[in-house]
């Protein structure tokens, strides 16, 4: 009863902007508790994939590097500083060099 | 023109597991029972698994785990203009998500430039303030990315990195009125519960100018489709920015600072900008252009009915139907070409469900003689504004709004 009263003032408040008070239907919220999915899939094996694994899976699972597109040399050196720069990714100076030459075989622009 | 690429994406089941992870819990389900799409994104790769192993969601074409990159498959757009909660886009930039959330002990702070600092239980939000209601269309800023080309990294999307939901909550005005903005406030920031993974690192926040955040349009919604949001949209509060690109849809927002400076945080300033150019769009290459925060949508439209490599009967009609929005305003009117642009015929609109929502279009086409045909879709918005016929490029694979091409065979 109250909420439609409610509801009646803001049509009447608000005729003019496209925020509609269709007599909004009361919603009640319920406590949420969850487990979400996690991936442990590593990098394929190869030349500098130790690297790779030790350094490039604690903000996100592989799937992110993964789904790219390839990209050259410049672009996967670009993207490695990134992650340091931006986002604080602590990446040992002398991995660098080894997880780019793993990203341009792996997924160099051909 | 692009090709409606969605539709070329096929089911199959997934040949083998390439890593088997020993204790992942993503992987509790057989492989047999695992499927596959084929995303027609130019060089690949394109496969990707269809999970529904998240929580409160059905099934969702899975981009990353962690932290979540969930697109919405791109039948479910045939389906009408509201977006199930259940096959909503998910998007989140760090891993350290919530996983519980106590309805009563959940508060959201409004503090900084203001006259009283409050926190806001979530009663208070749902029945002390007015109710309002609003359908509206949340699109990441770098929906379709994957169709760029030259490509560009990033989430690798589809077109499915959207959706349109009836939000219910209650005015930003409102609450920041019951705060008391004091002279000299200039934006608005806002934060949720989501933390970085490593400490030092930016906490993910987005601001709007304190005119937009008062305009009366902006809320905190507290349900989408007339239920709470599930956990990964970003129960249980999410800031709704009608028009806007949804990189300022803060999901479970409990903190909003009035600032009294303009907001120098690395998803404001840095992340998230846009060539200050036409459509935002630069040279691959070209360097020294001005970069802008991104802000309002663009048009866009799409077939949702027929895949693109379907057949049909020359010289008869076809149905064809699909879904547009006007960006940040309605849709004007939604016109489709069978010779590639030459002469244009307008589609018949479908309900007007407010002017930031799906607009659904419907219309027969005719192919005259048997042969192949690139079916175009134009959305043009209520300001004038239509989709351009050739791609925009830019290094973040933001704001692609080409007029779409389906490709159909008549025989
Ligand atoms: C400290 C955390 C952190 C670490 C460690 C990290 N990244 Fe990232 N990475 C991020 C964040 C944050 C994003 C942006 C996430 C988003 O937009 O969802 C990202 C995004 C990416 C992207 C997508 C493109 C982009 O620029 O947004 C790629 C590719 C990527 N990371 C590769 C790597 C590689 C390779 C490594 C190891 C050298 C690495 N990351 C390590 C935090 C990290």
């Amino acid at each position: 009863m109250f909420r439609n009263l409610l509801s009646l003032a803001v049509l009447l408040s608000i005729a003019s902007t496209p925020l509609v008070a269709r007599a909004v239907t009361p919603v009640e919220l319920k406590s949420v508790k969850i487990d979400l999915p996690d991936s442990d899939k590593m990098f394929p094996d190869g030349s500098g994939s130790d690297a790779i694994n030790n350094n490039c899976l604690a903000c996100h699972s592989a799937d992110m590097v993964l789904n790219q597109p390839s990209l050259s040399k410049q672009a996967w050196t670009a993207e490695v500083n990134k992650m340091i720069n931006n986002y604080k990714a602590p990446i040992a100076p002398e991995d660098v060099g080894t997880i780019v030459e793993y990203l341009t075989t792996l997924k160099g622009a051909k | 023109m692009a090709e409606n690429g969605a539709f070329r994406s096929m089911v199959t089941r997934r040949r083998l597991l390439a890593v088997v992870g020993a204790t992942g819990a993503a992987l509790t389900k057989p492989a047999w029972a695992q499927r596959m799409v084929d995303l027609p994104l130019p060089g690949g790769p394109g496969a990707r698994e269809i999970t529904t192993t998240f929580p409160q969601k059905g099934p969702m074409i899975l981009q990353r785990t962690r932290p979540p990159l969930l697109e919405t498959p791109f039948e479910v757009f045939d389906k009408g203009v509201f977006t199930p909660n259940d096959q909503f886009y998910v998007r989140w930039h760090w891993a350290l998500i919530p996983t519980e959330i106590d309805i009563d002990k959940f508060s959201l702070s409004v503090r900084g430039h203001v006259n009283k600092t409050l926190s806001l239980s979530l009663n208070d939000i749902l029945h002390g303030l007015p109710s309002v209601q609003l359908s509206a269309v949340n699109q990441c800023s770098g929906n379709s990315r994957g169709f760029f080309q030259p490509r560009v990294s990033g989430g690798e999307w589809a077109n499915g990195a959207m959706g349109n939901a009836l939000w219910t909550g209650v005015r930003l005005k409102d609450v920041l009125d019951k705060a008391g903005v004091k002279p000299g406030a200039v934006q608005v920031r806002f934060k949720g519960l989501d933390e970085p993974v490593v400490a030092d690192a930016p906490h993910f926040m987005k601001s709007l100018d304190i005119d937009h955040a008062r305009d009366g349009e902006v809320m905190i919604a507290y349900a989408m489709n007339g239920e709470q949001l599930p956990l990964v949209n970003g129960f249980p509060l999410r800031l709704v920015v009608p028009g806007w690109y949804a990189t300022y849809w803060v999901k479970m927002l409990n903190d909003i600072e009035v600032l009294d400076q303009p907001d120098t945080n690395y998803w404001t300033k840095v992340a998230y900008t846009i060539p200050d150019t036409q459509h935002a769009s630069i040279k691959p290459g070209e360097t020294g252009v001005k970069m802008i925060p991104i802000n309002r949508m663009v048009p866009r439209s799409f077939v949702t009915n027929v895949a693109s490599g379907s057949k049909v009967n020359a010289g008869a009609p076809s149905f064809l139907r699909g879904i547009a929005f006007g960006g940040d305003c309605g849709v004007a009117s939604v016109d489709f070409s069978i010779d590639r642009g030459q002469s244009w015929h307008q589609a018949q609109l479908g309900k007007d469900e407010g002017k930031y929502g799906f607009r659904q279009w419907q219309t027969h086409i005719t192919l005259p003689t048997p042969g192949e045909y690139s079916v175009l879709i134009r959305c043009t918005n209520s300001n004038g504004v239509a989709q351009p016929d050739t791609p925009s490029w830019n290094p973040a694979g933001f704001m692609r709004n080409v007029i779409e091409s389906t490709d159909i065979m008549a025989v």
